[in-house]
C-alpha cells in the first residue's frame, strides 16, 4: 500500500496557488510528517487528499492510492482516514456505535460486528464501555475511541490533522505511541500535519516543509 | 469543481421558485392588472386609473391610511426602543437562554388569540377595569372605549405585546455574537456611561444583525387584518382590514379599488422599508458625528430603566391575556366587578364542541402538512447547499425572506384568481399552498443557524468512514440536530395555526380554523365560546414547542454532547 501525490498544488478562488507543488510517496507503515506556518494551508492540504475540498478552491495534480488515481473520487469511496485534534466523536451515538459506524458493511451478522467492536475497544483500553456516552469519556479515552473508529474502517491511507495538539502534556506521549504503534502494525501510509516538531520527532518518518507560493 | 448533490439543488430551486416565487408573482400580476381597471371576469379589458380614483373616493379612506401608517410605524418604533433599551438595562444581569425560554409563550401565541385576551384585560369590562372598580366606584363598566378605539391605541399596544419579546428574542441573539462584556468595559474604562457605550458602541454592531427581522416586523405592523380586526378601530379601520372588506363585497365591482388598494398597501410597506434604509444612512453620518465629538454624554440609565419598567408592563398584560383566555373558556357567571367568575363550567366547552373539534381537525391538518412541506424543503435547501460545500448567495437568502417583506393582502387576491385558473381555488390543498409560502421562511430561517454550526469536521469524518451523503444526512446531521429540527417544526407550527388571510381567501371562506372562528367570534358574541377557541389557538403552538423541547430530551436523556448544547 502506499500513497502518492503527484505535483499536487491547490488554488483559492482568486487563483494564487496555497503553497508550491507538492510530489510525495508515502508508503505503508510510514508516518510523513508535513510541516509549516500556520495559514499555510496544511488542513486545507488534508481536505484535497481525502475529497472534501471546500467550493471554490482548484486543486490540479493527482492523489493516487497504491496507484489508482482518486483524485476525483467523492471522500466516501476513497477509504482514506482522517483524524483531527477533536476526537469528534458522533454525539448521538454510544462510544460502541460509533465504533460500529466505521466497521465495512462486509463483516455481516451482529454478532460478528458486535465481536469486532469490542475485540477493538479492549485493544485500546476502553474494554466494557461499548453503551457509554461519548461526553463521558476522558480527553484520551475519546482519542482513542476516534483511532480506533477509523481503524475499523480498514482505510487505504490515514491523514492526521494536528492530532495530538488539544492533549495536555501527560497524555500527548501515550497518545503518540498508541497512535504510532497501531499505524505500523496496520501498515497504512499515513500523512501527518503538524507545527509540533516532537510530534514529528515521534513519529519518525521524513519530514516536509510547506511552502507558501514563490514571490512574484 | 463540484457536481455533487447537482440534481438535489436543481431540484430544490424548481420547487422554490414554482412553489414560493411563482405565486407571489402571479398573485401581485393579477392584483395589479385589477388594480389598472383589468378584470376581465366583469368584462372590464381596458387599462384605467379609475380604481384609483375609487380608492380615495371611498369612505374613511384617508382614516384608514392614516391609522395603517401611526399604528404600523409607531409600534414597530416603539417596540424597537423599548425592546433596546431593555437589553441595554438587564442585559449584563440576566441569564440569557433562561430569558430566552421565558419569551417562547409570547412568541408562541399567535396574534389573534392575544388581541382576543388583550380584549377581556383591556374592554371597559375587562380584567384592569374590575381591578380599579373599587377604587373607582364603579359599579358598571365605565364608558371608555378602551379597545377598537379610534386613535388605534389598543392596537399598537397589542402590536407592541407580540413584537416587544421577538425583538427581544432577536437582540439577544445578535448580542450573543458580540463580545459585549468587553466592550463595555473598554468603554466605561475610556469614561463613558453604560447607556452611551450601549448606543455608540453595541447598538450599532448589533443593528446589521436584526435589520431583517425589524423590516419583516416593520413590514407586517402595517399590513396586520386579524389583530386589527379584534383590537383596532372598526368604522374606518387600517387600510389592510379595510381592503379585506372591500374583497369581499358583494358588489363585485369593489375588487377593483380593493385591488388598488391592496397595490397601495404593498407600496407603503416598500415606502416604508426605504424610509428606515434612507435613516440608517443618515443616522449612520449624524452617529459618526456625534461618536467623533467623543462626548461622554449624560447618563442614560433614568431612560433605559423606564424602557424596562414599560417592557414589563407590556409583558404583564400578555401574561394577563394568556390567563383571561383560560378563564372566560371556564366562566359560567362572571358579572362586572368581580375579579373571577363567580361560578365555573365546563358547557362553554361543551356546548361549542363540534365547533371547535371540526376547527381543530383543520388546523391541525393544515398545520401538519405545511410544516412537513417546509421542513422537507428546508433540509433539501441546507443539504443541498452540504453537497456542493457552498455558502448561501445573497440573492437566496432574499428569496427566503420574500414572503414576510410583502404584505399578505398585497398578492392573494390575486393568487386566488390564479388558482381558479388551474382549479385548485377553495380546497384544502390551496390553503396547505398558500399557508406554506409563509411557514416555510420561518422554518428556514429558524433551522439555517444550527444547521450551520455543526462541526463540518464532524461530517468529514462520516465521510472518510466510507459513508456516503444519504447516510451522513440520516444517521449523523438529521439524529444530531432532532432538537433545532424540532424547534424550528414548532415555530412553523405556531405560523401555520396563526394564519388568517391565506385561509379566508384561498379557503373561500369554506375552511374554518380555530384562527378563522376565534377572529369571527370575537366580534360580539359570547366571550365565553370565544374563549375556547382562543385558548386552543394558544394552546396548540405551546403543546407543540414543549413537545420539541421534550423529545430531544428523552430521545438523546444518554447524550451529554446533545443536551441543550445546541439550540
Amino acid at each position: 500500500m502506499s500513497l502518492d501525490l503527484d505535483a499536487l498544488c491547490i488554488r483559492s478562488a482568486n487563483g494564487t496557488a496555497l503553497f508550491q507543488p507538492l510530489t510525495l510517496h508515502v508508503p505503508a507503515g510510514d508516518v510523513v510528517t508535513v510541516m509549516g506556518p500556520s495559514g499555510v494551508g496544511k488542513s486545507t492540504l488534508l481536505d484535497a487528499i481525502g475529497g472534501h475540498l471546500a467550493h471554490g478552491f482548484r486543486l490540479s495534480g493527482t492523489v493516487r492510492l497504491n496507484g489508482r488515481d482518486v483524485t476525483a473520487q467523492p471522500a466516501e469511496t476513497r477509504r482514506i482516514g482522517l483524524m483531527f485534534q477533536d476526537a469528534l466523536l458522533f454525539p448521538h451515538l454510544s462510544v460502541g456505535d460509533n465504533l460500529a459506524f466505521g466497521l465495512p458493511p462486509g463483516l455481516r451478522g451482529r454478532a460478528p460486528r458486535r465481536e469486532a467492536v469490542e475485540a477493538a475497544l479492549a485493544q485500546a483500553g476502553l474494554a466494557g464501555l461499548y453503551e457509554r456516552d461519548p461526553a463521558t469519556l476522558s480527553g484520551g479515552q475519546r482519542a482513542r475511541a476516534a483511532l480506533m473508529r477509523t481503524l475499523l474502517a480498514e482505510p487505504a491511507a490515514l491523514l492526521l490533522d494536528e492530532p495530538f495538539s488539544k492533549l495536555d502534556a501527560g497524555l500527548r506521549g501515550d497518545m503518540r505511541r498508541f497512535t504510532f504503534d497501531h499505524v505500523i502494525s496496520h501498515a497504512v501510509p499515513t500523512l501527518m500535519v503538524t507545527h509540533d516538531p516532537d510530534d514529528a520527532a515521534a513519529a519518525g518518518g521524513p519530514v516536509i516543509a510547506l511552502k507558501g507560493p514563490v514571490a512574484p | 469543481m463540484n457536481h455533487e448533490g447537482r440534481r438535489l439543488r436543481a431540484g430544490v430551486l424548481a420547487v422554490v421558485g414554482l412553489g414560493l416565487i411563482a405565486p407571489i408573482a402571479v398573485g401581485l400580476w393579477q392584483t395589479g392588472r385589477a388594480a389598472f381597471g383589468i378584470l376581465p371576469a366583469l368584462g372590464r379589458n381596458v387599462a384605467s386609473l379609475g380604481p384609483w380614483y375609487d380608492l380615495a373616493d371611498l369612505p374613511g379612506f384617508a382614516t384608514s391610511l392614516r391609522l395603517t401608517l401611526v399604528t404600523g410605524l409607531g409600534s414597530t418604533l416603539l417596540s424597537l426602543v423599548l425592546a433596546t433599551g431593555f437589553c441595554a438595562a438587564v442585559h449584563a444581569r440576566m441569564n440569557v437562554s433562561a430569558g430566552a425560554r421565558m419569551l417562547t409563550p409570547f412568541l408562541a401565541i399567535p396574534h389573534a388569540a392575544m388581541a382576543v385576551g388583550l380584549v377581556f384585560v383591556l374592554a371597559p369590562s375587562g380584567w384592569i377595569a374590575r381591578m380599579m372598580a373599587p377604587l373607582a366606584g364603579w359599579d358598571r363598566p365605565p364608558d371608555i372605549a378602551t379597545v377598537n378605539d379610534g386613535w388605534g391605541l389598543a392596537l399598537t399596544i397589542g402590536l407592541m405585546v407580540k413584537e416587544v419579546p421577538f425583538l427581544l428574542l432577536v437582540i439577544l441573539s445578535a448580542l450573543s455574537q458580540i463580545p459585549v462584556a468587553r466592550h463595555m468595559a473598554a468603554g466605561r474604562a475610556l469614561g463613558y456611561g453604560r447607556g452611551i457605550v450601549w448606543i455608540k458602541i453595541i447598538m450599532p454592531q448589533v443593528w446589521p444583525l436584526i435589520r431583517l427581522p425589524v423590516w419583516v416586523v416593520l413590514a407586517y405592523a402595517l399590513s396586520v387584518v386579524d389583530m386589527a380586526i379584534i383590537l383596532g378601530p372598526s368604522n374606518p379601520p387600517t387600510l389592510a382590514v379595510a381592503v379585506t372588506r372591500w374583497f369581499s363585497d358583494p358588489d363585485p365591482t369593489m375588487i377593483l379599488p380593493a385591488s388598488a388598494g391592496a397595490i397601495l398597501q404593498a407600496v407603503i410597506v416598500g415606502l416604508a422599508v426605504a424610509l428606515l434604509m434612507a435613516a440608517e444612512a443618515v443616522g449612520n453620518r449624524l452617529g459618526r458625528w456625534w461618536l467623533r465629538r467623543g462626548g461622554r454624554g449624560l447618563s442614560a440609565e433614568p431612560g433605559l430603566w423606564a424602557a424596562s419598567a414599560v417592557v414589563m408592563a407590556l409583558m404583564a398584560a400578555g401574561v394577563l391575556a394568556m390567563v383571561s383566555l383560560v378563564v372566560w373558556s371556564l366562566a359560567w357567571r362572571w358579572s362586572f366587578p368581580q375579579l373571577l367568575p363567580e361560578s365555573w363550567s365546563l358547557k362553554p366547552w361543551m356546548g361549542a364542541q363540534d365547533g371547535w373539534m371540526r376547527a381543530l381537525t383543520n388546523t391541525l391538518v393544515l398545520a401538519g402538512a405545511t410544516v412537513g412541506l417546509s421542513l422537507a424543503l428546508a433540509i433539501a435547501w441546507l443539504e443541498g447547499e452540504d453537497r456542493a460545500r457552498r455558502t448561501r448567495a445573497p440573492w437566496a437568502e432574499a428569496l427566503i425572506y420574500l414572503p414576510l417583506l410583502i404584505p399578505q393582502i398585497g398578492f392573494l387576491y390575486g393568487l386566488n384568481v390564479g388558482f381558479l385558473q388551474i382549479g385548485l381555488s377553495g380546497g384544502i390543498w390551496a390553503v396547505v399552498w398558500a399557508q406554506a409560502l409563509f411557514v416555510f421562511p420561518y422554518v428556514m430561517i429558524a433551522l439555517s443557524d444550527p444547521w450551520r454550526a455543526l462541526d463540518p469536521r464532524m461530517i468529514r469524518a462520516a465521510a472518510a468512514l466510507g459513508a456516503g451523503p444519504g447516510r451522513r444526512l440520516w444517521a449523523v446531521k438529521l439524529p444530531v440536530l432532532i432538537r433545532p429540527i424540532l424547534t424550528a417544526a414548532a415555530i412553523g407550527v405556531a405560523v401555520s395555526v396563526a394564519q388568517y388571510l391565506p385561509t379566508l381567501f384561498m379557503g373561500a371562506g369554506r375552511i374554518a380554523t380555530l384562527t378563522t372562528e376565534a377572529v369571527t367570534l370575537s366580534s360580539g358574541s359570547d366571550r365565553r365560546v370565544t374563549g375556547v377557541y382562543a385558548t386552543l389557538q394558544a394552546g396548540l403552538p405551546f403543546a407543540v414547542y414543549l413537545a420539541g423541547v421534550m423529545i430531544p430530551a428523552m430521545v438523546h436523556r444518554n447524550r451529554r454532547g446533545l443536551s441543550g448544547a445546541n439550540t
